[in-house]
């Protein structure tokens, strides 16, 4: 009779597979076939690589934050857990680098001040229009839910950073438009934001275009995501209580019904 | 719902209760004495699943409402909010998101139950009417819900299926002003369909009490589609099948698990986690995935209005199938020609879920139409023919013979 349960108990599993696979595979973008990176934080198992998200972040701190927001982050999450997990003080230091904008004061005067953990990580730009206004016209988008807003976003995101190239004999390009492979018709507005040794990075790592291009994508996946360890630890407990609770209930099951079979 | 209880109170409060108000023999009645078939499969199941999922929606949605702030300015970031700030806010939003889902997975599966066994058959074809309108409550919360988010495909989507409301003659543009309170859909447009998406999911609560209710008169069918005999062909409901519908609730649970914890974005687009923004139109804009074969059908229709008709029949004729089906016989084991055309029509159902996914064009247009064509073939040429002209196979004598006949074959002597 275990065979029953073990029957229902794969069928289960299988459904889920089976829903799941074909949307995942059937995610094609309008770009070209993505490049795969093996993600520290795939399968149930997942988890950050803290060094990686610290780097990732020196990336986005260094390079996209010239013209990139991240809206949803504030600098306290740097220090929490499931994330880069800086210390307290350093969380602080590098919050204070920015200024934000405060008040009314006593005297109703608007004032300036180091920002601290509790404020938003400071945006580039005031509005959209100042944006466009620096970027020929084009809009970067704020990257805080990038990951999630593509299919297959962390791949999505590498493949971008990568996939810069001359354009094709043939292609006639728009006006300040660059060629990129993965970008739905190839056409971007942002130029190339990374080349080799762009930045020094502070744990000494080689800062290759594919390592920065990984380092930046991973941030970005927490960034969109920072409860993803937490699930990852819950799913397990949960599944595995249901698991056994579900073997429980079918031996009740099978005793209950004995009489009636 | 009543008369199936011996039910006497013994406590003290418990009689003093009975006394003025006899919920406690009700709910005796309905829940612990009520004689059930014995010989009920796992499709049976998913009634109490879906009366789990509209648990579990209420329960996440009335959290959720804590925290959501329902306008154009803060909607899209509030829910970020839940995700980021709330405790535990990321997993309440992710079983309500991905419940809707599961909620729709259970509903069509007991939905097809019904059509294999022929449960909408005579006596219980108010049953089925009562579920037909769940249903539709059930689009209605789940669009709601997706619209208020705020993301590019609530508010492409909402503009998409209110303008389709326009296309009704003579009371089209009433009707949308009404809904989007306003000339487009914007922040009154955001604003009602919370208030709405919090009232329908109370309103289906009441309308599963009634379903219920309904289905307590003649009591279950079950997989032989033949009639209750006596003592013999029963079991109580408890603990017989308190116990089989909590064993399926938890691998029910486990499958639902699987989405929340460990692909809570498999279903949904990720489109929705861009706010929405009306200067800009997503290049795709699809419902999410339990309307698509609605949306498959009104896309094959070059007319709009046409293609409105057509997606409203094809709602429409599943109130009609009680009196569509022709046949006495209810359930498809007896029924050797209905049983191939079920399959086929659940071909048909998932082609057309995958046509609507896809752009009208080309092949996907011509398989989408062919598809929407035997839709209603089915239902208006099909369903009412068989009926006449197969035989069916002989009916057994009992559910208890039948029974008794299985477990006799299935050990040996
Ligand atoms: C000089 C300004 C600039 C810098 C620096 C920059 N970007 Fe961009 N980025 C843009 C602009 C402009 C767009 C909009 C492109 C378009 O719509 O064609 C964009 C778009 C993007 C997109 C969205 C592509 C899509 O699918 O819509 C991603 C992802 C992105 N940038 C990531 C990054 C990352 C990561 C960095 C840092 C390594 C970075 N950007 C640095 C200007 C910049
Ligand atoms: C029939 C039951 C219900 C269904 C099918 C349903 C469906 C949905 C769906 C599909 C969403 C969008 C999810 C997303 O993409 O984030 C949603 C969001 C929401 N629902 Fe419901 N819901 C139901 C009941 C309720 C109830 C009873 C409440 C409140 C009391 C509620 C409150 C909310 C809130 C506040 C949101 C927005 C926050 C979010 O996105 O998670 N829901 N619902």
């Amino acid at each position: 009779m275990t065979n029953k349960l073990q029957i229902i108990l794969g069928g289960v599993f299988l459904a889920a597979a089976a829903i799941a696979l074909p949307l995942d595979a059937a995610h094609a973008s309008e770009g070209g076939e993505l490049k795969h990176v093996n993600w520290s934080f795939n399968g149930p198992f997942g988890t950050f690589d803290r060094a990686q998200l610290k780097r990732g972040f020196q990336v986005y701190r260094e390079v996209c934050s010239a013209c990139h927001s991240v809206k949803f982050m504030s600098y306290r999450n740097l220090s929490e857990a499931g994330g880069p997990e800086y210390t307290d003080a350093e969380t602080k230091t590098i919050a204070a680098t920015n200024k934000v904008m405060d008040g009314p004061d006593r005297d109703g005067e608007m004032f300036e001040r180091p920002a601290e953990p509790k404020d938003r990580i400071v945006k580039p730009f005031p509005n959209d229009n100042a944006a466009r206004a620096a970027n020929n016209g084009a809009l970067p988008p704020d990257l805080s839910l990038m990951t999630k807003a593509r299919h297959d976003g962390p791949n999505y995101v590498y493949s971008i950073l990568t996939g810069y190239a001359d354009a094709p004999e043939g292609v006639v390009m728009a006006d300040g438009m660059n060629y990129n492979h993965y970008f739905p018709g190839q056409q971007i507005a942002m130029p190339p934001p990374l080349s080799d040794d762009q930045v020094t990075y502070e744990d000494g790592a080689p800062a290759t275009l594919d390592q920065m291009a990984q380092d930046v994508s991973a941030f970005l996946t927490w960034t969109a995501e920072p409860k993803l360890e937490d699930r990852h630890k819950l799913g397990l407990k949960v599944v595995l209580f249901l698991i056994v609770f579900a073997g429980l209930l079918f031996a009740s099951y099978k005793r209950i019904w004995k009489d009636q079979h | 719902m009543s008369g199936h209880s011996e039910f006497q109170p013994t406590s003290a409060p418990a009689k003093w209760l009975e006394r003025r108000l006899p919920i406690l023999s009700l709910l005796h009645g309905a829940a612990v004495a009520f004689p059930t078939p014995k010989n009920l499969n796992y499709w049976w199941t998913f009634g109490g699943i879906l009366m789990f999922c509209l648990g579990v929606q209420i329960l996440t949605g009335i959290i959720l409402a804590m925290h959501f702030t329902p306008h154009v300015d803060m909607a899209f970031s509030s829910v970020e909010h839940i995700m980021r700030d709330v405790n535990y806010g990321w997993l309440i939003r992710y079983i309500h998101s991905n419940g809707a889902s599961m909620f729709f997975i259970a509903v069509y599966i007991h939905m097809f139950r019904g059509l294999y066994y022929g449960s909408y058959k005579e006596p219980r074809e108010l049953i089925w009417i009562l579920g037909v309108v769940i249903y539709l409550l059930m689009m209605a919360a789940a669009f709601f819900g997706y619209v208020i988010v705020w993301g590019q495909m609530s508010f492409w989507g909402a503009t998409v299926i209110t303008n389709l409301f326009g296309a009704i003659p003579v009371v089209g543009d009433g009707l949308l002003s009404l809904l989007w309170g306003g000339f487009s859909v914007d922040n009154p447009t955001l604003n009602r369909f919370f208030s709405l998406h919090y009232l329908v999911p109370f309103l289906i609560a009441g309308l599963v009490i009634l379903h219920i209710w309904a289905l307590h008169v003649p009591g279950n069918n079950n997989p032989l589609g033949i009639d209750v005999k006596g003592p013999q062909d029963t079991v109580t409901f408890h603990p017989y099948y308190t116990v089989k519908d909590t064993f399926a609730v938890v691998m029910f649970m486990l499958f639902f698990a699987f989405f929340v914890f460990y692909m809570p974005n498999a279903l949904g687009d990720p489109d929705n986690y861009i706010e929405a923004n009306r200067l800009s139109t997503p290049a795709h804009i699809v419902p999410e995935w339990y309307l698509l074969p609605y949306y498959a059908i009104l896309r094959s229709i070059p007319d709009k209005l046409f293609g409105v008709g057509a997606m409203g029949l094809a709602i429409v004729t599943l109130f009609l199938i009680p009196w569509l089906d022709t046949s006495r016989v209810r359930s498809a084991r007896f029924r050797p020609l209905y049983k191939q055309f079920f399959w086929l029509f659940v071909i048909d159902a998932v082609v057309l879920g995958y046509i609507g996914a896809k752009p009208p064009e080309g092949m996907y247009l011509i398989i989408g139409r062919l598809a929407t064509a035997y839709y209603f073939f089915h239902f208006y040429i099909i369903l009412p023919v068989l009926g006449l002209v197969e035989t069916p196979k002989p009916l057994p004598e009992s559910i208890s013979k039948s029974v008794l006949d299985k477990s006799a074959a299935g050990k040996p002597a």
